[in-house]
């Protein structure tokens, strides 16, 4: 028996909005174990991304706790929440890299805030580009660079702090069909050298199959079904991860056709 | 060729005297502009705060300032003051704290627009990389910030300094004034000469703003 790395328990969230509230979460259980790639998946307002905002506590939950690696986040003071934070790398969809600086800065970023000295940065930093493949465009600036060459330096820098977790809220869905595929393996890369638990969420049952060991299914905030990926895209149990499957496959036709 | 009366600035210490009013008239659009820009940054930042009453204040304060004419401003701080609280506040002074009243809440909001600008997904990738609140500012949202910001308040800047025209009206010596007395003391010699002293008076104007403005322009462009 696995033993949870990150362990949620009856998270809830509600939004109060002008026109009503939305349960964007309704007492979601689940446990991730350790160097694990899992992926979440539903479709457009699931609450995927709240539930990932949840994991750091970008986003505090109405109730529930969130425990990662035996230690409860909602006990910790806000100095001890930041320093833990910057184990739990998090990467997004629109990559939010520092457009004034070259790539080789923002790798360097995080380490700066820990106060690294400037030649560790450094070295560190160009050893990173090289590990995702860009030690060419470290000095470039972001917006010369493609969108998977910008997320490819936005897991660079993350991976500086050396996180146990990543957390990846459609880290691929701005990209192209080929792209996702590359920042998809460098992803698998990653987790199968450094050992790094993963969080993958998506709206594309092709990302999950892709690369994810385990998985979990959310509707309109609730869990539908959690378990091994190949399993549930094998046999699907729930309605909503039924849907998704067909949503693939009349895709995959669609790609055929065309 | 008519004669323009460009030839009375020549005369004794004329041009000398245009060139001090204007530099009367850039020393207080210098410190206004100084003075706006550091509290404008204050202002800018409490604008974007949470609390309802304090955004309302500020909100008040910048409808006011956008409503009331900067003269009637300079005529309410410049007499009013003195008479009512029996103060005797210097022009130039007056026209400094009116002219830094107007900038502060239009740099304020400047400020305010840049800031809410910044998507939130800036602050939260920085708080995501266990970055502080300060250091989140510092590194993170001021230098975008700062970027959008520089070519709006230069704008801003161009037009406080043509508006320091507005201050002759309380007797400051300044360009325009000093123009007029020029013109009154030669108005029976050359009767032109309110073309051509006013000219050269734009053109003192025009020569310290088109600078400012094409640099304004060009950062606009670049940064955009
Ligand atoms: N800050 C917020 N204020 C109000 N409602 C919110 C907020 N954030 C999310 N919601 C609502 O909560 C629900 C879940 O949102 P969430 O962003 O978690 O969905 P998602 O599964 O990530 O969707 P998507 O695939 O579109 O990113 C949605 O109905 C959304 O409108
Ligand atoms: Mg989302």
């Amino acid at each position: 028996m696995e033993t949870a790395y990150i362990e949620v328990q009856k998270l809830s969230k509600t939004y109060s909005a002008k026109n009503g509230t939305v349960e964007a979460l309704k007492e979601i259980s689940l446990s991730i174990p350790q160097n694990e790639i899992f992926g979440i998946i539903g479709l457009s307002g699931a609450g995927k991304s709240t539930l990932v905002r949840c994991l750091n506590l970008l986003e505090k939950p109405d109730s529930g706790t969130v425990i990662i690696n035996g230690e409860d986040l909602l006990t910790l003071s806000k100095e001890q929440l930041r320093i833990r934070r910057q184990k739990i790398g998090m990467i997004f969809q629109h990559f939010n890299l520092l457009e004034q600086q070259t790539v080789l800065e923002n790798v360097c970023f995080p380490l700066e805030i820990r106060g690294i000295p400037v030649k560790q940065r450094k070295e560190k930093a160009l050893q990173l580009l090289k590990q995702v493949g860009l030690e060419d465009k470290a000095k470039a600036y972001p917006s010369q660079l493609s969108g998977g060459q910008k997320q490819r330096v936005a897991i660079a820098r993350v991976l500086a702090n050396d996180p146990d977790i990543l957390l990846c809220d459609e880290a691929t869905s701005a990209l192209d069909p080929e792209t996702t595929k590359i920042i998809l393996n460098l992803l698998k890369e990653i987790h199968d050298t450094m050992g790094i638990t993963i969080v993958i969420i998506t709206h594309e049952m092709k990302v999950i199959q892709e690369i994810c060991t385990q998985m979990a299914v959310l509707h309109k905030g609730s869990l539908q079904e959690c378990g091994s990926a190949e399993e549930i895209l094998k046999n699907p149990k729930s309605k909503a991860a039924k849907r998704l499957l067909m949503i693939k496959e009349t895709e995959e036709e669609t790609d055929y056709v065309g | 060729m008519p004669n323009l009366g460009i030839d009375v600035l020549f005369k004794g210490t004329n041009f000398l005297r245009l060139l001090e009013g204007l530099w009367v008239a850039v020393r207080i659009s210098l410190i206004s502009v100084a003075i706006s820009i550091a509290l404008g940054l204050v202002m800018g930042m409490l604008m974007t705060s949470k609390n309802k009453i304090l955004k309302m204040i500020l909100r008040l304060y910048l409808e006011i300032v956008r409503i009331m004419p900067q003269m009637v401003l300079l005529f309410v701080v410049y007499f009013g003051t003195t008479r009512v609280f029996g103060w005797n506040l210097s022009a130039e002074y007056s026209a400094i704290i009116v002219f830094s009243f107007w900038g502060v809440a239009e740099m304020g909001d400047l400020v305010r627009g840049a800031l809410i600008s910044i998507p939130k997904i800036q602050y939260e990738s920085a708080q995501a990389l266990g970055m502080t609140q300060p250091m989140t500012y510092l590194y993170v949202i001021l230098p975008q910030a700062v970027r959008r910001l520089i070519p709006l308040s230069i704008n801003l800047i161009t037009r406080m300094i043509k508006t320091t025209s507005l201050v002759m009206m309380i007797g400051i010596v300044e360009v325009l004034k000093v123009a007029q007395q020029i013109i009154e003391a030669n108005r029976r010699t050359s009767p032109n000469a309110v073309f051509g002293v006013f000219a050269v008076v734009f053109l003192l104007y025009f020569l310290i703003c088109w600078p400012i403005s094409k640099l304004a322009g060009y950062l606009e462009k670049r940064w955009a």
